[in-house]
């Protein structure tokens, strides 16, 4: 690491611990009804939909009633997406004249964005209207991002409540969720973004004529907005096909470190609110440091590999060394203005919490270094993780941790008092094996068919004039990307994967679609369970035999389940594509 | 149903929040705080738009304009009937053979300007967006000379507008040192 990658790695998990506090809290006393300051002025719009909508605040769900709403809310939207942008060529708001988007890209996309993964098989300016970009892709960076911090909040009162079925009410919660969480963050932080540059406007493209004296037209939008909420939603869908690198969407380091703070601000806060809600505040920072843990060590490791470069850059007559007057290192796919220490805490920041924003190009990374946000993925985006699932994700693994535990002492496993049992156990374990299954079996499939091929990029072809297909560890990597990327519901990409042509239009954009859902919603429903049958329980004292969820221990040991589940999965394919390729370097 | 109602007043409560109230105020106030940048940052000169302080430009042919600093190599595509520009990186994977022919071709084309000291990575590197408007201060630095004999200046003068057109680290931490290579060319022009 260069001194400037340790220093911007220290402010920013300094400044994150700083703001969790304060957001935490907050949001542990707007699930509990109790943000008197803000429900003063927002309060009465607030009675006024349940009114409307005939929710009678105080009639509480139990995990079944809960997960219906919230599964008919996904469905609904996604519906509305899917229409809006096939019909977007004879809707308004569409100044460039698209046309309407093509079925299956547009089932893709409606999945993608419903289930918080943002996968893009298309490029921002070229495929989607003002009115798709407005209505049917922004929409769902509030609307999952509310959804998953509604299953959040639940499985932390089925922890802390006791002898009760009720989980709290699913229209209340995703109400509050949007009006008092995620609207007022965003409108504040969209406009210190177009202070530094990012665009907001309706007025259609820009036009010059360059210094070469050709006529160029740019694009613009209101990006400014979008861009807010695709942080602090951890959505991560671009307004343009280069996401965070186009400087219109992410102009300054000073906008780059306020976007990668926001892709961790609300998961980091929810450490400090499940703290607040079971009374353990211990508890709370044992997770944090976890999570912090894990990212740091991945800021460490990718960054040393990018910044050592790319021999065979060397070779060709590049300088990669450091010095005063550049940073050095493996250029390509990054920008200029961010060099190689924003860039690899921003690859870091976007899969350890499941945005897949990008500042710099994945799939151009050294081997290594593209090991690393992929191994991020694969752990199951529990390190701060999206909003609401990296914490619900992260608790799945303490109930495992504090099972483990147990079978190792021989004592009734109980986590903060309850004994824990084998249905949360099947839950748990499905909640890990159902995305490890869609990572692996997507990618053999791909693999093995000419079709799923036919998207590689980076294969030898090149190497081999005539060879239709050559196996290349980086056709692997850029598949296995694609499956980790769409299961982990993070949306970053290998991006010289052609997800979608006019030629292939239907596997990628089904099996993606497919694997988006699959490590959304069968998940949401598992979590609900466990948070179903938490609540139902009898809490019993601590005793002395109770394995204490604070301090380093526990911290420990929920690092070693984490990374023991993640490596033991997942090695084997990484070492046939990302570790493999290193040592085809020369 | 007990779930439909719901489920559509809260739907059409959201949307409307999320995607009309939420994005029309900020590009209310967007306009009247900050209508330089909400608008792209344009350059103007003359009332004729030269480009925008914010995004790169590339010539068709570098060694047709030694009188100008070259930015970053460019992946962006350019829509030949309507001049669009769709930014992207080359997303060449770190082994791909035409990713080291280009960088190659690169050098070669520098080297071919009398340029005999390393050669800055980021120069002969494409970037993430297509349009990055920045090159590192080592970039600029081999390029002096060549500017400097093709507008018969002399090198203090450019090296001094180089200098007055680099930006270091914000706040010590954050991003790299930099040059903006329109808003150089522009200056050069100028003078």
């Amino acid at each position: 690491m260069t001194p400037r990658l340790i220093a911007l790695t220290a402010v920013f998990f300094g400044l994150l611990a700083a703001v969790a506090v304060p957001l935490g809290r907050y949001i542990a006393r707007v699930f509990a009804g109790e943000n008197a300051r803000t429900a003063r002025v927002l309060g009465p719009v607030e009675r006024l939909v349940y009114r409307l909508a005939g929710v009678d605040p105080a009639s509480e769900h139990d995990w079944k009633q809960y997960a219906g709403g919230l599964l008919l809310f996904s469905l609904l939207t996604q519906g509305i997406s899917y229409g809006v942008m096939r019909l977007q060529g004879s809707l308004p708001f569409n100044p460039t004249r698209l046309p309407g988007v093509a079925p299956w890209l547009a089932f893709n996309t409606a999945t993608s964005f419903t289930t918080n993964t943002n996968w893009q098989s298309y490029g921002g300016e070229s495929t989607m209207s003002y009115l798709s970009q407005a209505l049917a892709l922004s929409s769902h960076n509030f609307f999952s991002a509310g959804v998953g911090l509604c299953v959040a909040i639940a499985l932390i009162r089925g922890i802390a409540r006791r002898e009760t079925t009720k989980l709290g009410n699913f229209w209340v919660d995703l109400v509050r969720a949007h009006l008092y969480v995620l609207v007022p963050l965003c409108l504040g932080y969209a406009l210190f973004l177009v202070s530094q540059g990012v665009v907001q406007t309706w007025a259609g493209p820009a036009h010059w004529t360059t210094l070469d004296g050709a006529a160029q037209s740019l694009l613009r939008g209101p990006v400014a907005s979008q861009e807010a909420i695709k942080m602090f939603g951890t959505n991560g869908g671009g307004f343009f096909n280069a996401n965070s690198a186009h400087p219109w969407e992410n102009p300054t380091p000073l906008s780059n470190f306020a976007q990668m703070f926001s892709i961790f601000a609300i998961p980091a806060a929810l450490c400090v609110t499940l703290g607040e809600m079971v009374k353990n505040r211990r508890h709370g920072w044992a997770v944090f440091a976890t999570m912090t843990l894990v990212s740091v060590l991945a800021v460490a490791a990718l960054g040393h590999f990018e910044q050592v470069g790319n021999p065979a850059l060397t070779h060709a007559g590049a300088d990669q060394v450091a010095s005063a007057l550049q940073c050095g290192g493996n250029m390509e796919g990054k920008e200029a203005r961010f060099g190689i220490a924003d860039s690899a805490l921003f690859a870091v920041v976007t899969t350890d919490a499941s945005c897949g924003a990008v500042n710099g190009m994945h799939d151009s990374f050294t081997p290594l270094g593209g090991l690393v946000p992929l191994l991020d993925m694969q752990l199951g985006e529990v390190v701060f993780g999206g909003v609401g699932a990296g914490m619900y994700g992260v608790l799945v693994y303490v109930l495992l941790a504090v099972f483990l535990a147990g079978l190792m002492v021989g004592r009734t496993p109980e986590y903060l008092g309850k004994k824990i049992d084998s249905r949360d156990v099947r839950m748990a374990s499905l909640y890990i094996l159902i995305p490890a299954f869609s990572i692996l079996l997507f990618s053999a499939v791909a693999v093995l068919t000419e079709v799923g091929r036919a998207g590689i990029m980076n294969a030898s072809a090149a190497e081999v004039p005539g060879a239709p297909w050559h196996p290349h560890p980086h056709g692997l990597s850029e598949i296995l990307y694609a499956f980790t990327s769409a299961s982990a519901n993070n949306g970053s990409a290998f991006a010289g994967l052609t997800a979608y042509s006019a030629a292939h239009p239907v596997f990628y954009a089904v099996t993606l679609a497919l694997a988006m859902f699959v490590g959304r919603f069968p998940l949401i429903v598992a979590v609900l369970a466990i948070a179903g049958n938490m609540a139902k329980k009898r809490p019993v004292p601590p005793g002395p035999g109770s394995f204490p969820v604070d301090g380093g221990l526990f911290v420990a040991l929920l690092l070693g389940v984490i990374l023991i589940v993640g490596a033991l999965t997942f090695f084997p394919a990484l070492s046939l594509g990302p570790i493999v390729e290193h040592f085809m370097q020369r | 149903m007990k779930l439909i109602r719901p489920c559509l007043v809260i739907t059409a409560f959201l949307l409307l929040v999320c995607c009309l109230a939420y994005p029309a105020a900020v590009t209310a106030v967007a306009q009247v705080g900050f209508p330089r940048q909400a608008n792209g940052s344009l350059i103007t000169q003359g009332g004729r738009v030269r480009g925008s302080s914010l995004l790169g430009q590339t010539f068709a042919d570098n060694a047709a304009h030694p009188e100008y600093f070259w930015g970053r190599p460019s992946a962006a595509s350019v829509d030949g009937a309507t001049g669009v520009v769709y930014s992207s990186g080359s997303n060449y994977g770190p082994l791909n053979p035409a990713l080291h022919a280009e960088v190659r071709a690169r050098v070669e084309a520098l080297r071919a300007t009398g340029v005999t000291s390393p050669i800055p990575v980021d120069l002969v590197t494409t970037s993430a967006s297509g349009l990055d408007p920045h090159i590192s201060p080592a970039a600029a630095a081999i390029q002096v000379p060549r500017v400097a004999r093709a507008r018969s200046m002399s090198e203090a003068v450019v090296r001094a507008l180089v200098a007055a057109h680099t930006e270091g680290s914000t706040l010590a931490v954050l991003g790299e040192p930099r040059v903006n290579v329109l808003e150089l060319n522009l200056a050069l022009d100028a003078r």
